[in-house]
């Protein structure tokens, strides 16, 4: 168990979040709890609302207002050290997200600044987050050139050299400002755009991007579905994250661009070695591309087990239903009777009882904790913490 | 040899090809851009077209000694096309030189307008509760006056406090104009902060300055632009009003309230001293159509709900 500890990126622990609206309070999170090992892809599944974005967006510490975080803890190993993500400020979470926690969005061009090429917006993140390698390579190019240069280029080139340095010493230095104001001294920045150009232009080739030299240039209205959504995983990926959060990043695409943008995520995977939170509603999804998954019902993590655990032997009634509400060929539709309560005034005790066909007394009384059922395989359910 | 436009720069240039055609399907526009060019020549080239009298302000408009003192308007001559007004003061020269003068009324305070009402607008959409509530009611509270009575205790009250005519006007204007702008800017933020983009760009790693004038200010200059050009000539009205009320610039300042003012003692001549507020009459009522025009014009390409229809 102590080594299992150690192989977690995120272990987010009984995460309560509330949203104040008119209506009343909406108890979104209901004590999530659940972790993402190293060089996994961890699928969430739940139905609309249950708190799978709402989740991610929390690991980033993005809580939209009128939601407000009310207890919980979300543990963060990097570099061999623990933090815990809700007690970061916001600068540093700033600092965090992008470079060690990134994230791809639902609908891909809606994610793009309409105003910016999309060279412009993976550059951004470049300058946010890995300004320091830019500089240094173009301080190497720079000294290049000026063992090969002469006379009045070479003297341009040592001035940019010392600028550049001194960009590096220190950023905010006045000198380095003022030279990035005055108009033609200013050009000597375009080293550094030429250079995070091609490294955007090299990251857009690696996600198969076609004629990427183009495509940099261009707006998101002018890109498809399926390109828009490339460029999107390009600026979450500039920076290497070690975890990926991916929220539904396929559902908006035809089934085709579909099956591409899935290949893509485990050729990275599997490349970079990161680690991805896979949030979906569609199971064939996870079937597909996930190695465990933790499904989640009205703001509660009711089950999480290994992906092969979870097809063959569901625990959690809900999760049976889920799977067999799965429409197949010669077999008669079935639906989980019932509808998802609704989160202002949950029923007492599990969420899930006033649908569950094996609902006792304690489902009415008491909330199940999340206990290890089988080896690896979590469930919050009465019919199994009573035989542990 | 041909010149071949870049790949990329086609779409812009597409683009510029559809702002042009928009612009030259509607006459009005033409029109409107046509008198504010009209204004421009003028306003920059008004030391050739009406040279102003050596070491004396030229926005003080020079009397004709040849005339004597008279009160009454001299008709229009070869030597003062539009006639004089007051105390011999050549209104063709007021007129002139109050181009200038309207200009510069206009940009001195549509920009200090622009700035707060970006800043602050952007703060209260962006930041919303407590902040914007405050802000929002601060804006009411100036929105809840009229707006020429409320410049016009503001010009009295800085008079008082030995501020020049010329410069309490501009601030009282500034103070009465920043509240519509706020507001404007408060809404397309609060429209723009929900979009996805603005989230994508917080999850990486963007900071709240960076969002606010880099993600969210772009999206909403369009609205800035029209507002702003149709409210130029607002702004130049105001003045001329506050002029007119005897409460703006000095007599004799090349100010086309002022003249009017000036020429409304004798209105009640009929039409015997009609070229006193027939002129300066006619340039402001051309300066205002312009710019609202222009301001049409522009909603006409900028915004994407007229644009395409």
């Amino acid at each position: 168990m102590e080594k299992a500890v150690s192989d977690e990126i995120i272990r987010v622990e009984d995460l309560y979040l509330n949203f104040y609206t008119y209506e009343g309070v909406v108890k979104a999170l209901d004590g999530v709890s659940l972790d993402i090992k190293r060089g996994e892809i961890l699928g969430v599944v739940g139905e609309t609302g249950c708190g799978k974005s709402v989740t991610s967006l929390s690991i980033l510490k993005i809580v939209v207002p009128p939601g407000k975080i009310e207890g919980g803890r979300i543990k963060f190993n990097v570099k061999g050290k623990t933090y815990n993500i809700l007690e970061f400020n916001e600068p540093t979470m700033s600092r965090v997200r992008g470079r060690y926690i990134s994230m791809v969005f639902q609908e891909p061009r809606a994610a793009l600044n309409p105003v910016y090429s999309v060279g412009d917006q993976i550059g951004e993140v470049f300058y946010l987050h890995r300004k320091e390698e830019i500089i240094k390579a173009v301080i190497e190019q720079l000294k290049r050139e000026i063992e090969t240069a002469k006379g009045f280029r070479k003297r341009v080139s040592r001035l940019y050299l010392s600028l550049y340095e001194g960009m590096l010493k220190n950023p905010k230095s006045l000198r380095v400002r003022l030279a990035s104001k005055v108009p033609i001294v200013r050009r000597f920045r375009n080293l550094m755009k030429k250079e995070v150009r091609k490294r955007t232009v090299e990251l857009l080739r690696t996600l198969r991007i076609p004629d990427p030299e183009r495509v940099v240039d261009m707006y998101p209205h002018e890109l498809s579905g399926g390109m828009a959504q490339r460029c999107v995983i390009a600026m979450a990926l500039v920076a290497n994250p070690i975890l990926l959060i991916a929220d539904e990043p396929t559902t908006n695409l035809d089934v085709t661009v579909q099956a591409q943008i899935l290949v893509l995520i485990r050729e990275l995977q599997k490349k970079f070695g990161s680690t991805i939170l896979y949030i979906t509603h569609d199971l064939g999804v996870v079937a597909e591309l996930c190695d465990r998954v933790a499904v989640m019902y009205a703001g509660n993590v009711v089950e999480i087990a290994d992906v092969m655990t979870l097809f063959k032997e569901p625990l959690h009634p809900y999760t049976q239903g889920l799977l067999e509400s799965i429409p197949r060929p010669g077999k008669p539709f079935t639906s989980i009777p019932g509808v998802v309560p609704s989160l202002i005034n949950p029923p007492p005790g599990c969420r899930f009882n006033e649908r569950c066909k094996y609902a006792m007394d304690i489902c009415w009384k008491q909330k199940p904790p999340l206990v290890e059922a089988d080896k690896e395989h979590y469930v919050a359910c009465h019919l199994y913490s009573g035989g542990k | 040899m041909k010149f071949k436009v870049p790949e990329r720069l086609q779409p812009t240039i597409r683009e510029i090809k559809f702002i042009l055609r928009r612009i030259k399907d509607t006459p009005l526009s033409l029109f409107g851009i046509a008198i504010v060019m009209f204004f421009v020549v003028i306003a920059a080239f008004a030391p050739l077209l009406a040279p102003p009298v050596p070491g004396l302000n030229p926005y003080l408009i020079p009397s004709d000694p040849a005339l004597g003192f008279r009160v009454e308007p001299s008709p229009p001559s070869p030597k003062h096309p539009f006639g004089t007004t007051l105390l011999q003061r050549d209104i063709y020269y007021g007129c002139i030189w109050g181009t200038r003068w309207a200009f510069q009324v206009a940009l001195e305070v549509i920009i200090p307008i622009v700035a707060i009402g970006v800043v602050l607008g952007l703060i209260a959409g962006y930041y919303g509760g407590v902040i914007d509530e405050i802000l929002m009611r601060f804006t009411d509270i100036i929105l809840a006056f009229p707006g020429l009575i409320l410049a016009m205790c503001l010009v009295t009250v800085l008079t008082q406090a030995n501020w020049t005519t010329i410069d309490s006007v501009l601030l009282s204007i500034v103070l009465i104009g920043w509240p519509g702008y706020t507001r404007l800017i408060r809404g397309e933020t609060l429209r723009v902060r929900n979009e996805d983009y603005i989230e994508a760009a917080r999850a990486s790693g963007a900071s709240d300055l960076r969002i606010m004038f880099r993600h969210i200010l772009p999206n909403t200059i369009y609205s800035i632009i029209i507002v702003a050009s149709l409210d130029f000539g607002g702004i130049v009205l105001t003045t001329a009003a506050l002029s007119f009320l005897g409460l703006g610039a000095p007599t004799g300042w090349a100010d086309w309230g002022r003249l009017i003012y000036d020429g409304m003692s004798f209105v009640s001549g009929g039409l015997r001293w009609w070229w006193s507020w027939v002129y300066p009459g006619v340039f402001i009522s051309l300066f205002v159509l312009g710019w609202s025009l222009l301001g049409d014009a522009l909603r006409d390409v900028l915004d994407p709900l007229y644009r395409r229809k």
